[in-house]
């Protein structure tokens, strides 16, 4: 069993290609590298999906309107937070908006939402993708009057509760025991997660209102 | 026989019922998609997803570790310091697997609550296990990770190949620890997920098996060392130079700044080189052993694992790795067929040819060529393309009617979701599914039953190795 090479090193500034010692140093040195600039941009995403970053907004946003329009500057759809809409018609404070989004949090991960559903794609497949779901037109054209509720999130809360009441088609979402408290909190979090701005992910989606690919 | 290669027999053992578990999940979770009442609210999709992927990490994770507890002691002439102390934690890993399997099924899910989280589902995709039993899992890896090094110190010797592996052990446990936290903010939540998940299966276990691969083809074929040590650092080089940024293909969407569109679109279009490389690396080297080896079914599995490595992940994740095509194909069943076909070639094909390297070892015969293997290797293959070819046909109906026309609302989902293009490939899936688990069938059947000693033919190709 012979060994890693041991010779004197060949002439030559890279040394011989067929020396395993010159690959073994670019493998380490081209994978410190590669960590370095990681841990750069690593960074600075961290700032920019934090919440109250560039990409995210802070969590009271779900006092306000948030809309999904086609931005001709940067060419893809961006999420618009527009003025006062309070969610349940109750303005929250920040720390309440905070507790509201780890209760949803709590709710989406102990109903293994994300093995049927995605969010910004990512989960399975089997269900629709939530990332826009607060803004899907179904809300108002076919929940809100299915469950007889005045509101969007009245709705939302409605179906959360008792899924299994309202069939949609064949693939029927079951019922997860959530709470009234434990809907709300997930209907806060899909306000939240719509007004995340995902470089134009989904696209072409049509939000509730046809405010779509106005051109200025 | 080392101490250590019994232990990694077990470990082969457990890896293999796994991998029936996940067929079998597997199977029922592409029934739901023909079948949706089925079940409702008995055992619900979720559950059954969960039990399929779940078993997948943990079967491959099984199958490396045993892998690495086989070779170890014959890389380095020396049994594994600690053994007790891993044939102990063999059996911790299984009864946790086991313990966990059953709360998934009873219990399934649970209230918003830190309990849930701790004891019955973190709801985070591959990671769904809670915490006891991940930290569990951290257990079984740390004493495996003393144990190579502690072997390495008391044998005072390092090999190439196993440098490579010690380092990689280190990444290896330290992204695992990305399993625990419950971040509130659903994009921070997945910019560390990621990091565990593209961190283990494209950059660290593609390592790991890559040096895994190095000492089966040491052993089948005769490689010299001086060359599949090369082949191993260009490959590490190459993979983690492309791996470790390519991590920014999963970062288009969730959030995250624009750059990553470039960064991660431009390293990730690179990641398919170092699986070309072993492409090449391994015609190149059965031909020049003129196709000659002592164990002709590891000789093919690991010949098809530098194929389909190169095809299901490099070609597969290429195809809609750049963010102008990830847009409309990222999220839908495309994936999916990715997904299955990149796990397949870059690690089933290998763990299988290392289960018959301990076959060839065990049952001691010179030369391993019965004909009853090809059965196995042929089910399987064909199912597994099959399977790829319905799901990506159904997955770009996803993104032509669903994403692009639909723009991803619940009618255009739905609307997809009866789509005769979509669900034919659906059924094409549920159908090669069921060849996939004949071939496994055939598969087990032929790694329990005994060789014939030197069948037909082995005259001829015997006599190569070491």
């Amino acid at each position: 069993m012979d060994t890693i090479s041991v010779g004197p090193p060949r002439a030559g500034v890279g040394g011989d290609l067929a020396d395993p010692r010159f690959w073994a140093a670019g493998a380490i040195s081209t994978t410190i590298v590669m960590l370095i600039v990681l841990a750069f941009l690593t960074v600075d995403s961290l700032s920019v999906i934090t919440a109250g970053g560039r990409n995210v907004p802070a969590y009271d946003v779900i006092n306000r309107h948030i809309g999904y329009e086609f931005n001709w500057a940067r060419h893809r759809d961006v999420p618009v937070i527009g003025g006062l809409e309070p969610l349940f018609g109750q303005t929250v404070t920040e720390a309440e908006a905070a507790a509201l989004m780890e209760k949803g949090k709590l709710v989406i991960q102990s109903r293994a939402c994300m093995d049927c559903h995605t969010f910004f794609g990512n989960g399975a497949y089997y269900a629709p993708d939530l990332t826009k779901s607060w803004l899907d037109p179904a809300w108002e054209n076919i929940w809100m009057p299915m469950t007889g509720k005045a509101t969007r999130e009245a709705a939302m809360v409605e179906f959360l509760m008792h899924p299994d009441q309202y069939p949609t088609w064949n693939r029927r979402m079951p019922n997860l025991h959530l709470t009234e408290e434990e809907a709300r909190a997930t209907v806060a979090y899909l306000k939240w997660v719509s007004s995340v701005d995902t470089n134009g992910f989904p696209a072409n989606f049509r939000t509730t209102k046809p405010d779509h690919a106005k051109q200025p | 026989m080392y101490r250590s290669q019994r232990l990694s027999l077990r470990y082969y053992t457990a890896a293999i019922t796994l991998f029936g578990v996940m067929i079998l999940f597997g199977l029922l979770s592409a029934l739901y998609y023909v079948f949706p009442s089925m079940l409702f609210e008995v055992l619900n999709f979720s559950t059954s997803k969960i039990l399929h992927i779940d078993t997948l990490v943990i079967w491959l994770l099984m199958a490396f570790l045993g892998a690495v507890y086989w070779y170890l002691p014959q890389e380095l002439e020396h049994e594994v310091v600690g053994i007790r102390l891993a044939e102990a934690t063999f059996w911790v890993f299984c009864a946790v697997v086991a313990v966990v399997a059953v709360v998934f099924l009873v219990v399934q899910i649970g209230d918003s609550t830190a309990f849930t989280l701790w004891f019955i589902n973190q709801g985070r995709k591959y990671v769904e296990a809670p915490r006891w039993a991940s930290i569990g899992v951290v257990v079984v890896m740390g004493v495996f990770a003393y144990n190579v090094v502690a072997t390495c110190v008391k044998a005072r010797r390092m090999t190439g190949v196993t440098w490579v592996l010690v380092l990689d052990l280190i990444p290896l446990l330290a992204v695992y620890m990305d399993a625990f936290p419950a971040d509130e903010n659903m994009s921070r939540d997945l910019y560390w997920w990621w990091w565990l998940v593209h961190m283990w299966v494209e950059s660290t276990w593609e390592v790991l098996i890559g040096c895994i691969m190095a000492m089966v083809l040491m052993d089948v074929m005769g490689t010299s060392r001086r060359i599949v040590e090369t082949w191993l650092y260009i490959e590490v080089m190459l993979v983690l130079g492309a791996g470790i940024l390519g991590l920014g293909h999963h970062y288009f969407w969730i959030g995250t700044p624009e750059y990553w569109l470039s960064i991660g679109g431009f390293f990730s279009a690179l990641e398919p080189l170092p699986l070309l490389g072993m492409v090449v690396h391994a015609v190149y080297d059965a031909g020049e052993h003129r196709l000659r080896t002592v164990n002709r079914p590891a000789f093919f599995w690991i010949t098809t694992e530098a194929f389909l490595n190169f095809i299901g992940a490099g070609v597969w994740g290429f195809m809609m790795t750049l963010p102008q095509i990830n847009l409309f194909s990222h999220g839908t069943q495309w994936t999916v067929s990715h997904g299955h076909f990149a796990f397949y070639g870059a690690y089933v094909c290998g763990v299988i040819a290392v289960f018959y390297v301990a076959k060839q070892k065990t049952s001691g015969v010179a030369c391993l060529d019965d004909r009853f293997w090809k059965w196995g290797y042929g089910l399987l293959n064909i199912g597994m393309v099959g399977m790829v070819m319905g799901l990506l046909l159904a997955g770009i109906t996803q993104a032509f009617y669903g994403r692009a026309i639909g723009g991803s609302t619940l009618m255009a989902f739905t609307q997809v979701s009866e789509n005769p293009w979509f669900l034919s490939g659906i059924w094409a899936r549920l159908l090669f599914g069921i060849v996939f688990a004949a071939g496994y069938v055939a598969l087990v059947y032929d790694l329990l039953r005994k060789p014939r000693s030197n069948a037909v033919g082995a005259g001829e190709i015997a006599g190569a190795a070491t």
